[in-house]
């Protein structure tokens, strides 16, 4: 009998264990390929050369021009996420009645539920043809488009996160703003956003962290041609995109266009880590005040 | 006017600008949905479910995507839910707090912000290349299972959690083990939290793309797979060959085969809301 | 029912008759007030009124609806889905639930207390200027002489004046309710609706809260909630006594601890209860 649970004990204790060896696979994989890459292109070279070309003839190695595009598609989806996923919030804890709510929270969360390649699909023959009657200079490939149904895609993931942080506010913070004289809307923005500040963060963090690593909505809708701009309108790649480029294209294993890859995938890797892991800290330490 | 009544007016205009935001992501899928309905549904007939692809828009079948799809749905199952389950049953009910729990947590809050794409990268290396499963079902299913791994352990730790201690103690005084409680009282009492997880996990691996392209997985692949070991596509993959093709009546096809995709997330969601609100009627601690 | 609101009434009028000497005015008044949760019938057809510059303690085993309608004054309640009201409230002679009355207006005539210290997660100085800010005074120098006359009303100037810049988090429990009050006085409230102020408080705080409102008497017309009845009796000039959701029983303080026209109120009071 003790044998047998000690079994059992084991083969959970293994399963939970998948999970760190998936994170060393992770890691290792990126690293080990990457510093093949690194040997034939200096990481001076990857860090500052403004072209990415790997798959020209004139091979230049520059991650800026494609991290240029994923900062400027997660920009533009963060502007159209952040305002309207709080807002939803805030409207969701503070005004809307009851019944309403219940309703509207499975609706939104629909929102984070379809398929990014059906994203994509309205991005590139819904939106962006709209987009191009406002400006018809816009290229069929472009960050706009993309950026904003990458927005409508994330704002559940604000909303939903940062009800739950104005939730968490105790009841006795709003009697106290309410008793004053305060309307719903100074309650919200001078008390409730304050001290539900933590967890707002922690929900724009992790919508970053998610936008920057979106791929199929930016492979589809902003283009395949490393840009270094800011200019929404203009076509751009973006890490994520470009991997999924080489991938569909007929790159020879174990060459150095093969090897991109991976020194791509491990610059979107560091910063997704880099952001998770913030956010993991102030949400354990946020949880701890008010537990 | 006074500051009182600008103060009223300020609360009044955002409680408008309020619903228009709930409402205008919402307004704007129904839109997209309904155009897309107008393109494909039309489309949506018994030969285009039971063709195979071809180079030609009107005679393109989707037969072996959704196949491919059911597939993989399959197999991921099988190799996600046993590990997800066992490993959110260990954190929460065995695994003691110490630095080694800790990294446990850490590490999967982690692997949940990890993007589709690393994990395509990590099943390219790993299940294609070392286990040298190639471009298969396998390599597929492995890599998708490990995408989802975190969503199931999250909610199976949840669901866990949520279940009482007394529940627990009745059982041990009744003199059973540490596995027999969690297997005869905490699991059940669990079932429909961790459902929910499940389903939603699933939804998720069907409507993944970029780690499937980047393993390797085909765009056209004309025969139904019959072996784990065989080469697939899937509905995803399929919509996204379409829609890269700059031919309308490829357009048309992919907006058929999201109408397909679209219904089989949507179902899968509506099954797991369903269990959600049915656990949460039935169980009121 | 009938029988109540008879008794009710019958209780006003002794206790007008007992202090004919007192002349002020009526600030507070409700008629004929019922309150509703859902189908629980939560104050039952209470006629009352207080005074100007008076103090009026509600007392009364818990759930018996002090606190209940306590909160009707400020309209506190309002965001409770399943309240319901009838009859008529009244401060200073208008009706407060009236389409006209604006409840963010009305809470600054009306401030409150609350049972637990609830300053905001900001400085001394922020949470005091908290209600003024909110009406968009910006001037600094109204501010700072806003905040310091609070804050000595609410007898703390001399503990904080020197940290104004300092959490309100980081003070005692005391000291935070008593920044509570400030915060409240300093929008120049008439009337202050206390919840059980010192309910969470250790005795010395009490008794430095309870000062507190016999000093505030005399520019504020004050309400406390109070399970304590010693502090009913050193505090209040005036006592209610509540028994699940009626007034039983309303007079001066002095007459109700010491010679109880009802017998649920004496049992109470002598704490022979249950």
């Amino acid at each position: 009998m003790k044998i047998r649970e000690k079994i059992i004990e084991g083969g959970l204790a293994f399963s939970a264990l998948i999970t760190v060896l998936t994170t060393i696979g992770i890691i290792w994989v990126l690293l080990s390929q990457s510093l093949v890459f690194f040997k034939d292109v200096s990481i001076v070279e990857f860090l500052t050369n403004p072209e990415w070309t790997p798959l020209f003839t004139n091979k230049n190695y520059g991650i800026l021009s494609l991290l240029s595009g994923t900062i400027l598609t997660s920009s533009i989806a963060i502007a159209v996420a952040l305002p309207i996923g709080l807002t939803i919030a805030i409207y969701l804890s503070e005004y809307a009645p009851k019944g309403f709510r219940t309703y509207v929270k499975p609706m939104l969360e629909i929102l984070a539920a379809v398929p990014t390649v059906v994203y994509g699909f309205f991005a590139l023959t819904i939106v962006t043809p709209y987009l191009k009657t406002i400006f018809p200079e816009i290229a069929p490939f472009n960050a706009l488009s993309a950026g904003i149904v990458m927005g409508i895609m994330i704002i559940p993931m604000i909303s939903s996160l940062s009800e739950d942080a104005l939730f968490a506010v105790p009841k006795t913070l709003r009697d106290a703003s309410y008793g004053m004289g305060s309307t719903r809307y100074q309650t919200a923005f001078k008390v409730l956003v304050p001290a539900a500040s933590s967890g707002i963060i922690v929900s724009i963090i992790l919508a970053i962290s998610r936008a920057i690593g979106e791929t199929m909505i930016v492979a589809i809708a902003a283009g395949q041609q490393p840009n270094m701009t800011m200019n929404p309108l203009e076509t751009v790649e973006t890490i994520t995109a470009y991997i999924v480029q080489v991938s569909l294209g007929d790159v020879p294993h174990g060459s150095i266009e093969y090897r991109t890859i991976f020194a791509a995938g491990l610059t979107l890797f560091i910063f997704t880590f880099i952001l998770n892991n913030i956010s993991f800290y102030i949400r354990r330490k946020y949880q701890e005040r008010y537990e | 006017m006074n500051n009182s009544q600008i103060n009223q007016i300020k609360d009044k205009a955002f409680q408008y600008f309020g619903i228009f935001c709930t409402l205008i992501g919402i307004v704007l899928l129904v839109i997209f949905i309904g155009s897309i309905l107008i393109d494909g549904l039309g489309r949506i007939d018994w030969n285009f479910l039971t063709s195979l692809p071809s180079r030609k828009a009107e005679k393109a079948g989707i037969l072996t995507a959704w196949s491919g799809s059911l597939w993989i749905f399959g197999l991921t199952a099988i190799f996600a839910i046993p590990l997800g389950v066992s490993a959110g049953v260990y954190l929460e009910e065995y695994g003691k707090k110490n630095w080694f729990s800790n990294l446990l947590e850490i590490n999967i809050s982690n692997l949940a912000g990890v993007p589709s794409v690393i994990y395509g990268i990590l099943g390219l290396e790993i299940f294609v290349r070392t286990f040298k499963f190639g471009g298969s079902l396998l390599a597929g299913s492995f890599t998708l299972a490990l995408l989802i791994l975190p969503i199931i352990i999250v909610a199976t730790r949840e669901a866990v959690k949520a279940v009482p201690h007394s529940i627990r103690e009745a059982a041990y005084g009744m003199g059973a083990s540490k596995w027999q409680t969690t297997y005869t009282q905490v699991l059940p009492a669990a079932g429909g939290g961790i459902s929910t997880g499940i389903i939603l996990a699933l939804s998720r691996a069907i409507g993944e793309t970029a780690p499937l392209i980047i393993i390797g997985a085909l765009a056209y692949v004309p025969f139904v797979p019959t072996s784990p070991l065989d080469e697939f596509t899937v509905l995803p993959m399929q919509i996204f060959n379409w829609t890269s093709r700059p031919d309308h009546a490829f357009v048309v096809n992919a907006a058929a085969g999201i109408i397909l995709l679209l219904g089989i997330t949507f179902l899968l969601n509506g099954i797991a809301v369903y269990f959600r609100n049915k656990w949460q009627k039935k169980v009121k601690w | 029912m009938e029988n109540t609101s008879q008794k009710n009434i019958n209780n006003e009028d002794q206790s007008m008759s007992q202090d004919t000497t007192e002349k002020s005015k009526v600030i507070l008044e409700s008629k004929k007030a019922n309150v509703y949760y859902g189908d629980m019938h939560a104050i039952k057809n209470v006629n009352i009124k207080m005074r100007e510059n008076s103090v009026t303690a509600f007392i009364g085993p818990s759930g018996c609806g002090k606190s209940t309608f306590l909160r009707t004054f400020n309209r506190m309640n309002d965001y409770i889905d399943i309240f319901r009201k009838e009859g008529e409230f009244y401060i200073n002679g208008k009706e407060i639930y009236q389409k006209d009355v604006k409840v963010e207006e009305l809470r600054k005539t009306v401030g409150m207390v609350f049972q637990k210290p609830n300053p905001f997660p900001k400085s001394i100085y922020e949470n005091v200027a908290f209600g003024l800010r909110i009406q968009g005074i910006k001037n600094k120098s109204v501010l700072d002489e806003a905040v310091e006359k609070s804050l000595k009303q609410a007898a703390i100037w001399d503990e904080v004046k020197d940290n104004l810049k300092k959490s309100a988090l980081a003070l005692s429990g005391g000291q935070q309710q008593r920044i509570c009050i400030a915060r409240a006085l300093a929008v120049e409230p008439k009337v202050l609706l206390m919840d059980e102020p010192a309910s969470a408080l250790d005795p010395i705080s009490t008794a430095k809260i309870e000062e507190l409102i016999y000093q505030l008497k005399e520019n504020y017309t004050i309400v406390i909630v109070t399970h304590n009845m010693q502090q009913a009796g050193r505090v209040s000039d005036r006592t209610a006594f509540f028994y699940i959701g009626e007034l039983i029983e309303f007079g001066k303080t002095k007459n109700i601890f010491t010679n109880p026209k009802e017998e649920l109120t004496e049992r109470y009071i002598t704490g022979r209860f249950g």
